[in-house]
C-alpha cells in the first residue's frame, strides 16, 4: 500500500489549535479526539494490518507558530514480511515553529519474524520550538526473532543538528544484541524532550544499567534512551 | 601515496596519542557482567564495530575526503572567478574549514552520551597534538577551533591524509582502533588468554574491511546523510562509567 497523510495545526489566536488540515488515506487514518488542555489532539488509527514489505506509508506533520498538537497511535504496529525482497517503509516529516509543541508519543513499533522495515523520522524546530518525540521498539513478537528493522531519527533545531541516530535490529545487523547494543533485550526505545524553558537536565544512569538521560549538544534537549525486557518496563523509563 | 609502513604506523596501538587507555566502553560492560568470556567479548566487539565503528571510520575518511577532494572541488570554483593564487588558496582553507565544522556539529548529534563526546574530543586533541609535531606542514589550521578539542575522527581523516593515505585505508585505521583497543583491554580485564583474543580479531577482519569500505563509500554523501549507527547500551555504559571513582581505563 502506498499512502500520504497531512496534518497542520495553527494556532486560534485564544490559546488554542486548530487543525487546518487533516487528510487521511487508508491505512494512515487520522481522528480528532477531544481534550480540554488546549492541545490538539489526533490519534493514528491503523486502517489496515501492517505495514507489511512493499508498503510506502508517508505522514507530514506542520504545527505553525505557537500551536500545540498530541499524536498517538491507538495500537502497535507490527511490521510483518511481505514479498521477498521488499522493505516497508515508514516515513514522519514534522516541522514545528517557533513557540509551537508537538507530542508524539504513539505506541510501540513491533518487528515481527522476517520483517524489513524502515521507519524514518525527520523532525525540523524552528528556534523556541518544543518536542516530546517518542519511538519504542519490540524485537520480535513474543518468543521470536526479529526481521530487519532500521529506526533512523533525524532532528534539526534551529538549523543545527540536534540528533542523528539510526538502530539496526535484526539479522543484518551484526551484533545487534550483542553487550555492546541491546545485550539481549526485546524492547528499547528512546524519549526525546525538546524544551526552551527549561534548562537541559545532568547526565544521569538508572542503578541496573538499562536507562539513561542524556543532554544533547545541539540544542535544549534530553535525550532519554532504554532497553528493556518488555514493553511495559520500557515505557516506565520513557515517559520522562 | 603513502608507504605500506605509514599505514602501520598509524593504525599502531602505540601511536602516541593515548587510545591505549580507552577500552571503548568494554570496562563498563564487564562491570555490568554483560561481557564475561570470548564469546560475549566476540559479540561486543562486532557490535561495536557495527555501530562506533562505522560512524568513526565515516567522519574519519570524510574529514580526509574534505581534505583531499575538498581543495580540488575549492580550486576549481576560485579558478572559475579568476582569482589569484592567494585567494584561491584562502577560498580552498575556508571551504575545508567550513565543512569540517559541520562535520563536527554532525558528529555531536550522533553521540547522545556527554562523556562520550567529551571523551572523543579529548582524544582528538591527543591525536591533534602528535599530528601537529609529526607533519607541522599539514593544514590542521582548518579543524574547527573548538576549546575542548575537535572529535577524534576528524583529526584522524585530517592525519592520514596529511600522510598520504587513502580514503579506504583511513577508514580501515579508523574501524580497526575501535575493534583492537577494546580487544585489548578485554585480556586486561577478563583474563583472557591473548592467543585467543588476537584469534577472534582475525575472524572480525572481513567485518573490519568491510566496514572500512562502507564507510570510505558513505564519505561520497553530504555530512547530514552520513552513517548514524546507534548503540543505546554504549551510551549508558558510558555514562556509569563516568561516575565511577575508580576504574582502570578512562572510557
Amino acid at each position: 500500500m502506498r499512502a500520504l497523510a497531512r496534518l497542520v495545526a495553527r494556532a486560534d489566536g485564544r490559546g488554542g489549535t486548530v487543525l487546518v488540515e487533516l487528510h487521511s488515506e487508508t491505512p494512515l487514518l487520522l481522528r480528532q479526539t477531544p481534550t480540554d488542555d488546549g492541545v490538539a489532539t489526533v490519534h493514528l488509527v491503523g486502517g489496515a494490518a501492517g505495514p507489511i514489505a512493499g508498503d510506502d506509508l508517508r505522514l507530514e506533520i506542520e504545527v505553525g507558530p505557537d500551536a500545540a498538537v498530541r499524536v498517538h497511535t491507538v495500537a502497535a504496529s507490527i511490521a510483518l514480511p511481505g514479498r521477498p525482497g521488499a522493505v516497508s517503509r515508514m516515513a514522519v516529516r514534522a516541522e514545528v515553529q517557533a513557540g509551537a509543541t508537538l507530542h508524539w508519543l504513539p505506541e510501540q513499533l513491533v518487528a515481527a519474524a522476517g520483517c524489513a522495515h524502515l521507519a524514518e523520522s525527520r523532525i525540523g524546530l524552528a528556534a523556541g520550538a518544543s518536542l516530546r518525540w517518542r519511538d519504542e521498539l519490540i524485537c520480535g513478537r513474543y518468543g521470536e526473532a526479529p526481521g530487519g528493522a532500521v529506526v533512523h531519527t533525524q532532528v534539526d533545531y534551529a538549523g543545527r543538528p540536534l540528533l542523528r541516530q539510526s538502530l539496526a535490529v535484526g539479522p543484518q545487523a551484526p551484533g545487534w544484541a550483542g553487550p555492546a547494543v541491546l545485550d539481549g533485550a526485546p524492547a528499547t526505545g528512546s524519549l526525546l524532550v525538546v524544551d526552551p524553558s527549561r534548562p537541559a537536565e545532568p547526565a544521569y544512569v538508572r542503578s541496573d544499567v538499562t536507562a539513561a538521560r542524556l543532554p544533547l549538544a545541539g540544542g535544549p534537549a534530553t535525550l532519554w534512551t532504554a532497553t528493556a525486557p518488555d514493553a511495559h518496563t520500557l515505557r516506565a523509563h520513557l515517559t520522562g | 601515496m603513502a608507504t605500506p609502513s605509514l599505514l602501520l604506523l598509524l593504525a599502531d596501538g602505540r601511536f602516541p596519542a593515548g587510545a591505549h587507555a580507552h577500552s571503548g566502553g568494554l570496562e563498563a560492560a564487564v562491570a555490568a557482567g554483560r561481557v564475561t568470556d570470548l564469546v560475549s567479548l566476540e559479540a561486543f566487539l562486532a557490535g561495536r564495530l557495527a555501530t562506533a565503528g562505522l560512524v568513526g571510520a565515516a567522519f574519519a575518511a570524510a574529514a580526509h575526503r574534505v581534505a583531499v577532494d575538498g581543495a580540488v572541488d575549492a580550486a576549481e570554483s576560485a579558478d572559475a572567478v579568476g582569482s589569484t593564487a592567494r585567494t584561491g588558496m584562502l577560498a580552498r582553507s575556508a571551504v575545508r574549514s567550513c565543512t569540517l565544522a559541520q562535520l563536527d556539529v554532525e558528529l555531536d548529534a550522533r553521540t547522545a552520551s556527554p562523556t562520550l563526546r567529551t571523551i572523543s574530543r579529548r582524544q582528538g586533541r591527543a591525536l591533534l597534538r602528535a599530528g601537529r609535531a609529526i607533519w607541522p606542514d599539514a593544514p590542521f589550521g582548518d579543524l574547527p577551533a573548538t576549546s575542548d578539542g575537535v572529535h577524534q575522527p576528524l583529526v584522524l581523516g585530517q592525519l592520514c591524509a596529511a600522510a598520504g593515505l587513502s580514503r579506504v585505508e583511513t577508514a580501515t585505521v579508523a574501524a580497526y582502533g575501535t575493534v583492537t583497543g577494546a580487544a585489548s583491554a578485554g585480556v586486561r580485564l577478563l583474563g583472557l588468554d591473548p592467543y585467543q583474543v588476537q584469534a577472534l580479531l582475525v575472524g572480525l577482519a572481513e567485518a573490519c574491511d568491510g566496514t572500512a569500505a562502507d564507510a570510505a563509500q558513505a564519505a561520497d554523501d553530504p555530512p547530514e546523510r552520513l552513517p548514524a549507527a546507534a548503540a543505546p547500551l554504549a551510551d549508558i555504559h558510558a555514562e556509569i562509567h563516568a561516575t565511577w571513582e575508580v576504574r582502570l581505563f578512562a572510557s
